[in-house]
């Protein structure tokens, strides 16, 4: 079996839900090892790489300059030279050190990707685009890939046996980069789950005229997070961060729900590959009810509360 | 301040967007600029006139119908406009796609230094984002990617980085590879006078000869993925549509309930 490496995303210095995604999908690609890339691990969090199958834990030792992308590609090359296949997170910052590591090795690289499996010795990736509305598959014809994969497309399920997760350090000089960080302004972490994680989103737009308390109250009851169209974040109504779109946070939870969300093509584009689709909006006409599994033309003030009620009642029940 | 925006034909947004033989189908029809690479014609634009003085280049590299993306630049107010097309060109992946607008930026560089290239955060078409860390790597310049402020003094470059979870500063020296976000800026319209002189304003046009790339060095034949299958998916089926007539939130309830949702 050949070996997988995977890039471990942390926050906070815990493991992230999508790295335990991507060794979960590493493991039926070869034997995965993962790669951390940052001041060391605490032992906790080694334990549960272990438990969802990394063999190795590969530590190379960097501060925030790695955060450069040609120094965390540099980096994450020193780790991996062994590796036919490199898994990460498909994030704006990932695809950047993914597209550089394959300048450097000569990998074909695959973002944004829904799945992955071997096929004739060949990674075979599977991708929605077009807003979702296109099915498209992958073969990386070089010897080597890159796969950046999706939050919330594979389940984490913990391998049978667990992995040893033995801790090796990797010495690797971070090259000189010509970009230098001048500053780094923390974004206070969202609390709860982080929107591209979340298995349930919530989001408000243009109807909700700025005023999320019935958004953020669906959300808490319904365990998601809150997210927004670009209207809202354009307004000012909700801070960037929320926003989905394609040029925002791409999501596929379980379940999405639209409160005032018109669906412009550009939100679509964010949201589309969900699984259910729920959507409530004034306009009869709005475009988000064609991709609605089930569509309420009515006003935010008079049907959230009243799906809020019935929820509790429910559970109460 | 000289600068080179580079700008991508896509399939407008509200068409009926396709895949033919395993590539993006594009059409002069229903094709446009990127919308995206509005703002990095904008940031390109505001840099020049801000300094008083220089020059933008308009780039795209495609088929005859991708000279309406350079087209639609000029229309914005960029000074040239150039067209890299070429039959082999066809099928490259990002690697070769980054090969041939390096060559053709190097073209411009060599005839007189450029300070920067823009370019847009991603083409809404495919979304990678990759090319602009692929040139900046291509061209050995410096990488300043997903700038939602840009600011240009003494030969350096600065941007500031929306990431989720930090906003960063950061700073390298020029020339440099510069990709804009849709927060960058706010695009101009064309006004009437620029749309009737991008008109007659000439378009250089260049092929891989021209710039010195062999043929099998890009395409289809080059390329390190292959798309092997690509289908519409079906739509949703069995939706569901209510009026609120007084218990639509009890209905929305029950459907999140009984799909075990909620």
């Amino acid at each position: 079996m050949s070996t997988v490496a995977v890039l471990v995303e942390t926050r906070s210095g815990e493991v992230t839900q999508p790295t335990f995604e991507a060794l979960t999908l590493a493991r039926t690609l070869g034997t995965p090892v993962a790669v951390w890339i940052g001041a060391a691990p605490e032992p906790a969090e080694l334990a549960r790489l272990g438990v969802y199958g990394a063999e190795e834990v590969r530590v190379v030792p960097a501060g925030d300059d790695a955060r450069v992308p040609a120094a965390a590609a540099a980096a994450l090359g020193a780790a991996t030279q062994d590796a036919a296949v490199v898994v990460m997170v498909s994030t704006f910052v990932n695809k950047e050190v993914a597209t550089r590591l394959a300048l450097a090795t000569g990998a074909g690289v695959v973002v944004d990707a829904a799945g992955a499996e071997l096929v004739d010795g060949h990674v075979e990736t599977l991708q929605t685009v077009f807003a979702a509305t296109w099915n498209v598959r992958t073969r990386i014809a070089a010897e080597r890939a890159i796969v950046a994969v999706r939050p919330n497309t594979t389940q984490a399920i913990a391998g049978e046996t667990p992995g040893a997760a033995t801790l090796v350090e990797v010495g690797a000089e971070l090259p000189e980069t010509r970009e230098a960080i001048v500053a780094i302004e923390p974004v206070p972490a969202p609390e709860g789950v982080p929107l591209a994680e979340a298995p349930v989103v919530v989001s408000g737009g243009r109807g909700t005229n700025g005023d999320y308390t019935l958004v953020r109250e669906l959300a808490d009851v319904l365990g998601g997070a809150v997210g927004a169209s670009r209207d809202a974040t354009d307004e000012g109504w909700i801070s960037h961060e929320h926003m989905v779109g394609q040029t925002g946070t791409t999501v596929t939870p379980a379940l999405y729900v639209a409160c005032g969300i018109s669906g412009a093509v550009h939100h679509r584009g964010g949201m589309q590959a969900s699984g259910t689709v729920v959507a409530v909006n004034i306009d009869p006409d709005a475009p988000i009810f064609e991709i609605a599994d089930f569509g309420v033309v009515g006003d935010l003030g008079d049907v959230l509360p009243q799906a809020i009620a019935r929820i509790h009642e429910h559970r109460a029940g | 301040m000289r600068i080179l925006v580079t700008v991508k034909f896509v399939p407008d947004l509200q068409s009926q967007r396709s895949f033919t033989e395993g590539a993006v189908t594009r059409t002069g029809d229903d094709g446009t600029m990127n919308e995206l690479d509005e703002n990095a014609v904008e940031a390109a634009l505001q840099l020049k006139e801000a300094a008083g003085e220089g020059e933008v280049y308009a780039l795209t590299v495609g088929g005859d119908d991708a000279v309406a993306a350079v087209r639609k630049a000029l229309q914005l107010g960029v000074d040239h406009a150039i067209h890299v097309s070429d039959a082999a060109i066809a099928g490259s992946d990002v690697f070769g796609t980054a090969k041939v607008i390096a060559a053709a930026v190097r073209k411009v560089h060599d005839e007189a230094p450029l300070d920067l290239v823009v370019t847009g955060m991603a083409a809404l078409d495919g979304l990678t984002s990759m090319l602009p860390t692929a040139l900046a790597a291509e061209l050995d310049w410096s990488q300043l990617t997903l700038a939602s402020g840009l600011t240009v003094e003494d030969g350096a470059a600065t941007i500031v980085r929306h990431l989720p979870d930090a906003h960063e500063t950061v700073a390298a020296p020029l020339p440099a590879v510069v990709s804009v976000t849709d927060e960058a800026n706010k695009p101009r319209y064309p006004n009437f006078k620029l749309i009737m002189a991008a008109r007659s304003k000439p378009v250089t046009t260049w092929t891989l000869a021209d710039l010195g790339i062999p043929a099998e060095a890009v395409g289809a034949g080059a390329a390190r993925t292959v798309v092997v299958d690509a289908s519409p998916r079906p739509p949703r089926e069995n939706r569901v549509k209510v009026t609120d007539t007084g218990d639509a939130g009890t209905q929305l309830a029950d459907f999140l309930i009984e799909r075990g949702l909620a």
